[in-house]
Formats: C-alpha cells, structure tokens, sequence
C-alpha cells in the first residue's frame, strides 16, 4: 500500500502537469506586489504582464504600438494631450464593466504622490501633474504639463484598473488572472473568463488555460526540470547550459541575436573620489580610456566566456534596437600597438613591460565588480592579461553587491569597474537616467550640479532635445549624435552585448522570441501546446 | 597506512613546493586558442575555458592551499592554547572573562566578517595579500574550539600532584603555566592543530565558490573546485575532478596521521 501511494505521490504531480493545459515556468524571487501601480521588479512585473489590460501594447517582435483597450488614440497640443478611444463591450475579470472611468481612475492612482509609483515616475514631465477627462463613455483624455517625446510606449505599462470592483487592484483586463499565491513556493494564474481577445477563427483566446509561475531562485535545477519536461519555458541562459540543452530534442533551444544586455567597464571621473589625484588625471583623460578600449580583445570576450554567443559592443543600444541603433559606430578594434602609441603620445612611457606616467607612477589600478558571477570574474581576468599586454597592472577585487553598489554611489571609493547594463526600455528616454550630467545612473561621474565637460553639456543638450522632440527624426538624430559622442569619449568602454538564449518545449507552439521582455510569453494568449492546439481546442 | 599516508602528504606538499620547477606553463597564462582543452602532452589536465592549463593551476593552487591552511591552523592552535592555559589555570573572573570572550567570537557570523572585510580592504592589494588576510582571519574566527578543548585539559592537571609540586618548589605561575602545564597539553595542541588543517582547507574552497577566497588570476583548490559546481561538467570532462580527488587525498592522509596520533596518546 505504501508503495503504490509513495509511486502516486511521485508520478501522478507529473503527469498532471504533462497533460494539463497548463504553461510551466519559473520566477527567481517571489513578487513585491500585486497592485500594478507599484510594480518595480521583474516578478511583479511577469504577473503584471500577464493579468493586465493595457491602452497600448508595444509588439516585442516588431517593436511597433498595437491598439488594446484602445482602439486608436491621437497626439495633440504640441505633444501635451493625447485622447483614446476605447473598446467596448469589455469586462473585467470579476465582471465589472470597462469604461473611461476606469482610466481616469488609473491615472489619478499612477499619480497620486502619496503611492511613489515607479509607472507614473515615467509621466512626470516638469513640474505639472496629468489631467486625466473622462471626454464620454468610450473616450478619455490626458493632458501633460510638458511634451512627452514618445508617449505611447509608456502606456505599455499601465495596468488600467477597474474604479468599481470590489476586488480592486485584483481585477484585472489581461488574459489570466491570479488564482493562488503560496510565497516562496508559486504563483498559480488562471484563463480570465472575460478577456476580449479572440483568434482569427472568433474563438476566445488564451488557448492556454493556466500559467503556473515556481519561486525557484537556483537555475540549475530550473533547467534541469526544463530538461525533465516539467518547465516549458527558460531565457536568458548561460552559453554553456544552452550549449547543452542544444542537444536535447525535446527541447527548441535558440540563440535569438543580440539582445538588450551589454558588459560595460568605466573608469571612476568623480573629482571628490578619495583616488589619487594623477589616477584621476589618467580616467579623465579621453586618450588613456580610448588607448583601453583598444587594448580589450572584445572578440576573444565573445568567444571564450560566452562561446559565441555574444558580439562585440560599440554603445549602449544594439541591433536588437531596431529603432534606435546607431549602424555607423563600431566597436574599438583590437589593437594594443595602436594603444601604446596614443599612451605615448599622452606621455606615458613603457619601460621593461612596464607602463608609467609623465610623471614616473606606475600605471596599475583595481577594477571592481560583484562576487559570485562567473561569466565576469572571467571577463576580469581577459582583461587583467590584455592590459598586461600594454604593460598595466590591474588588481582584480570581486566585492558582494551591497559593498560595490556602496563604492559606485556613494563613496566614490573605486578605480574601474566591471558591471552588465541592462537595458528594459528601447527608447532612449528611459537612457535619462544614465546620459544626463545630472543623473544618478551617470555612472563615472553622476549628480554633477554642472556638467564638468563640454561634451557632457553636449549630451544634456541633445538628450533634453530628444525627450521634446516630437517627430521621430529629430529625436533619433539628437540620440545618434550622443551615442557617437559617447563612442568618442569613451566613458563606457562598451565589452560585448550578450545574445539572448532561450530554451522552449517542443510541445509548445506560437513562440515567437524577442530581445525585449518578457522574451518568450510577450504573446502568451496564442501560445498553446501541440496536443491542445487551437483547432483541438475548437473541437473541444 | 601511516606511512603511506605521510608519503602522499609529502609528496602532494613538495610538488606543490616546486611547482615553478615542474608546472608547464604559468598558472595565468592564457592559450586563448585552446580553450577547454581535453589532456594532452601539452596540457595534462586540459585547460579552462580561458585556455590555462589546469595542470600548472592546480600545482600552484596547491602551494596556497596547503601552505596558508597550516599555517592558520599553527596561528588558530596558538591562540587557542594560550587563552585556553590562561583561563583554565587562573580561573574565577579572568577565566569568565575569556570564556565570554571564546563566546562572543564562536557566535560570530564568519561570512559576514569576511564580506566586510573584503569590503573596507584597500583595492589594490595583491591577490597574495589578499589571501594571507582571508586565511588570517579564518583563523582568527576559528581558534574558539581549542580554547574551549584546552581549558578543559587544564582544569583537569592544575590540581595534579607534579603542578603542585612545582608550585611547592616556589615555581613562579608563569614557568608553571607555560613550562609544567604546557608540557603535558602539546598533544592535545597537536590534535587541535590536525584538526584544524582541513577545516581551514574546505574553508577556502567555499570561500572560493562564493567569490571571496582567492582572486584571480591566482589559483586555490577552492576556486579550482567551483568548477565542479555544474555535475554535468565532470561527467563530460572527468579531469575536472583533479583537484577534488588531491584534496580527498590530502583530507584523508591528514585524518589518517591524526587518527594515528591520537590512538598513540
């Protein structure tokens, strides 16, 4: 008797989740909330994804608005009011009616001071507050204090929530809705009964019944439930797991390109750093940062750490952007000779494979970054042995998170450092945190009250240009223009952009990949596994 | 078996000792057109995936490992037994001082420690120094036990007739403590000491696998082992397990002479 209930407490789990039509897949940590005005983090913003109804969707495949909620929308007033018409005729998951209501109610809520919310962060242009005007039943209006360069793509983030339901933030227009939570275990979603969508045949999408998230922070056992047909889905894998999983034909496992993610090395340019001052000298210098960009093999960072997987990078967005790429600029070909010239030209001088300054200092210096990731202590190490090359001495110092995020923000306390760059917006108003003098994200030299350089007051200039500029053309022609500066300046030596690696069922049909999150279920409502296909479905 | 013991002990130590003399290549050079190579003439072990041959690793991750390790585990056995004798022979509030002194440092959290160590360490110092400072530490953190083991040794032979003899003769307490007591406790030293060998050895090697132990490009046990932590890796590539196999012979030779030493007091 034990034996048959331990072999039905073992197998049954599984063959429940083989048959069921249900998606399988994983969340590194539990999420913050629930309430998708407060979404900050990539849990929260999975489920968000997955149980809201939006205005406008961006298409993670051609990068374009699609029309949701909204079924069109228009620009006015210089950029300073936009008016939606909406769908009608729609539900929200607990029935309560969809209107312009909802949508007002929303954005005084993605508004109000008192929430913090990250999403409304994203509106507050100037000083003024959204005016949000229910217009009619089916139309509503919003007015800024200031233009809003790119406006539409912001509205991909917010959750329109319903201004009736007693369930409040829980109720929700998306294609699931959440049917369970147990934290640290998992997230269970259910089909919303009332989703608006339907296929091209008129039946009610999603196709897949259930979505169920595990709270699994240990990616080797993620993959290998992958790999045992437990998990359906997993992105972002490490070169040598996916060269793994390539092999495994119960699985499609795909390079998909380039993706958002760079590995960037900068030197500390803050003028208070507690760093010797003719340190200082060398990473402001324009000459020595570039002399270090071309001393980096980034084709040999490609090859050994991320075994092809990977290209070398020239500047913060990739090809994977396809509006806002820059093709002129190229990464800093490999080329130590040409770097010691410049040195030189500098007035460094090598003596017996040794690099020294005008002024006789040794040229050695500590790059900095976090502990316990792999792939980086390895790029650390190509560097240490490149620089060697041009005769630099530099100290490797792996420190955990807190400590390195402490010396890069605070104190000042470093010399070089070593960190990925995640890029989850593709536009280059969400780069404002980062290219401004003034902010915080400036990494070699942030919060500056004046740009210290001209071509810092240059990138201000054309990046406040950008984020008003209403057409297209004048905003990508002022980011070209700070992408190639920074190209020039060098203060981001760009390394390599990773390619995206994914790893899907063969049994599951409609994914299409993309650079942009989430990577594999950005059009979860057609997803479907081959044995429970749409026309199977429609059988049923 | 002791001696067989005592020969893999010396010989794993010497070819450490030598590995200028007999590793093929330095430990940080990089074959960039051999990455993850299978063994060879060239490369006996492979080489990693940045094309370092694993061989000339292992013997100079040998050196650090099987020096540093001992040589806390001397630092850690001496702290030990000093506070150990003290408390145990003065007894009353100086023992209670040191017993809540042993106390406060075996409730310390040691990870912690070693990540704020880490953290307000200058950046430029070298990956030698480095790794003096995390062993020096790991010793610091961990002489507790003896102390404790010490302690009790003493309470039990500071009343035995030959301490009070010594102490009839007009002994000063320190020749007392430290000629008569000490004496009789070098065993129970020498047993903390093996103790602490391998202790220290695995240690590091889970400092290592953390990021914290030694940096590159120097190599350990400890960070050659975080290679191990994909199970498929050694399964394809069972020349991995190099530096696992060396460490059980190390761990296992060590327990052997101390299992001996021991039965023999």
């Amino acid at each position: 008797m034990k034996i048959i209930f331990l072999f039905l407490a073992l197998f049954v789990p599984c063959a429940i989740s083989q048959t069921a039509n249900q998606l399988r897949l994983c969340l590194r940590h539990d999420p913050k909330t629930f309430d998708p005005v407060l979404v900050d983090e990539d849990a929260g913003e999975a489920i968000r994804y997955l149980t809201a109804g939006v205005l406008i969707r961006v298409n993670r495949k051609t990068q374009g608005f699609e029309p949701e909620l909204a079924t069109s929308w228009r620009i006015s007033e210089g950029g300073r009011r936009i008016v939606f018409q909406l769908r009608e005729n729609i539900r929200f998951s607990d029935g309560s009616p969809f209107s312009a209501e909802d949508v007002v109610f929303t954005f005084k809520r993605l508004m109000d001071p008192e929430l913090h919310s990250p999403t409304g962060d994203s509106f507050r242009s100037g000083t003024g507050i959204i005016l949000a005007k229910v217009e009619s039943q089916s139309q509503v209006s919003l007015r800024f204090s200031a233009p809003i360069a790119g406006i539409e793509r912001l509205f991909d983030q917010v959750a329109i929530m319903s201004s009736r339901s007693p369930q409040k933030e829980m109720a929700g227009l998306g294609p699931y809705l959440v049917s369970d939570y147990k934290p640290g275990s998992y997230v269970a979603l259910n089909r919303n009964p009332n989703y608006w969508k339907k296929d091209t045949a008129g039946k009610r999408l999603p196709y897949i019944d259930s979505v169920r998230f595990d709270i699994q922070a240990n990616r080797d056992i993620e993959t290998l439930r992958l790999q045992r047909g437990e998990y359906h889905m997993i992105s972002a894998l490490d070169a040598e797991v996916f060269d793994r999983l390539k092999t495994d034909p119960q699985l499609r496992t795909m390079d998909a390109g380039p993706s958002y993610d760079n590995e960037i090395v900068w030197f500390n340019q803050v003028q208070r750093a507690p760093i010797p001052e003719y340190k200082k000298t060398w990473f402001r210098s324009r000459t020595f940062r570039r002399a270090i960009s071309g001393a980096v093999n980034r084709a040999d960072i490609a090859r050994l750490i991320y075994r092809g997987h990977a290209e070398p990078a020239a500047g913060p967005f990739s090809a994977a952007n396809k509006l806002w790429f820059n093709p002129k600029l190229n990464p800093d070909s490999y080329n130590p000779d040409q770097s010691i010239q410049q040195l030189r030209q500098e007035g460094f001088r090598l003596e017996k494979g040794k690099l020294f300054d005008a002024k006789g200092n040794p040229v050695e210096f500590s790059l900095i970054t976090n502990s316990g990731n792999k792939p980086r202590a390895r790029i650390a190490s190509l560097l240490q042995q490149d620089l060697a090359k041009i005769g630099i001495s530099l100290t490797i110092v792996p420190l955990d998170f807190p400590s390195l995020i402490e010396r890069i923000s605070r104190t000042f306390s470093y010399e070089a450092c070593l960190l990925g760059q995640v890029n989850v917006d593709p536009d280059p108003n969400g780069q404002m945190n980062v290219w401004p003098s003034f902010a915080t994200n400036h990494q070699w030299n942030p919060s500056q009250k004046t740009p210290e350089t001209p071509w810092e007051a240059e990138i201000d200039r054309l990046m406040r240009a950008q984020s008003t500029s209403l057409t297209f053309e004048l905003r990508r022609s002022s980011f070209n223009r700070v992408q190639e500066i920074a190209c020039e300046q060098v203060p981001f030596i760009y390394l390599v952009t990773k390619n995206s690696l994914v790893s899907v069922s063969s049994h599951l049909q409609g994914v299409t990949v993309s650079a942009l999150r989430p990577q594999l279920y950005w059009n979860v409502e057609l997803l479907y596994f081959d044995n429970l296909g749409p026309k199977m479905r429609a059988q049923r | 078996m002791k001696r067989v013991a005592l020969v893999l002990v010396s010989v794993v130590f010497v070819t450490a000792l030598a590995a200028n003399l007999i590793a093929p290549a330095g430990y940080e050079k990089q074959f960039r057109d051999s990455p993850n190579a299978r063994p060879s003439r060239q490369f006996p072990l492979g080489t990693d995936e940045l094309g370092r041959d694993r061989f000339s690793r292992l013997l100079y991750g040998s050196r650090v490992s099987l020096l540093l390790a001992p040589a806390a585990a001397a630092f850690a056995t001496l702290l030990g037994a000093t506070l150990g004798l003290v408390a145990g022979y003065a007894g009353g509030w100086l023992e209670g001082l040191i017993l809540r002194f042993t106390d406060l440092f075996a409730s310390m959290p040691g990870l912690f420690l070693l990540f704020t160590l880490r953290a307000i360490l200058p950046l430029n110092v070298s990956p030698g120094v480095s790794v003096c400072v995390t062993f020096s530490l790991l010793a610091l953190l961990g002489w507790t036990s003896g102390a404790r083991v010490v302690r009790a040794a003493v309470i039990q032979v500071r009343n035995s007739n030959y301490v009070l003899q010594a102490r009839a003769m007009g002994c000063r307490p320190l020749r007392v403590l430290f000629i008569h007591i000490a004496a009789s406790l070098r065993p129970v030293a020498a047993t903390q000491f093996w103790l602490y060998v391998p202790v220290f050895l695995l240690a590091e090697a889970n400092l290592s696998m953390l990021g914290l132990g030694v940096t590159e490009p120097l190599p350990s046990w400890g960070n050659l082992l975080s290679e191990l932590q994909n199970y498929r890796a050694f399964l394809e590539a069972p020349w991995l397990l190099a530096p696992a196999v060396l460490l059980l012979i190390v761990l296992g030779s060590l327990q052997f002479l101390f299992a001996d030493r021991e039965v023999g007091q």
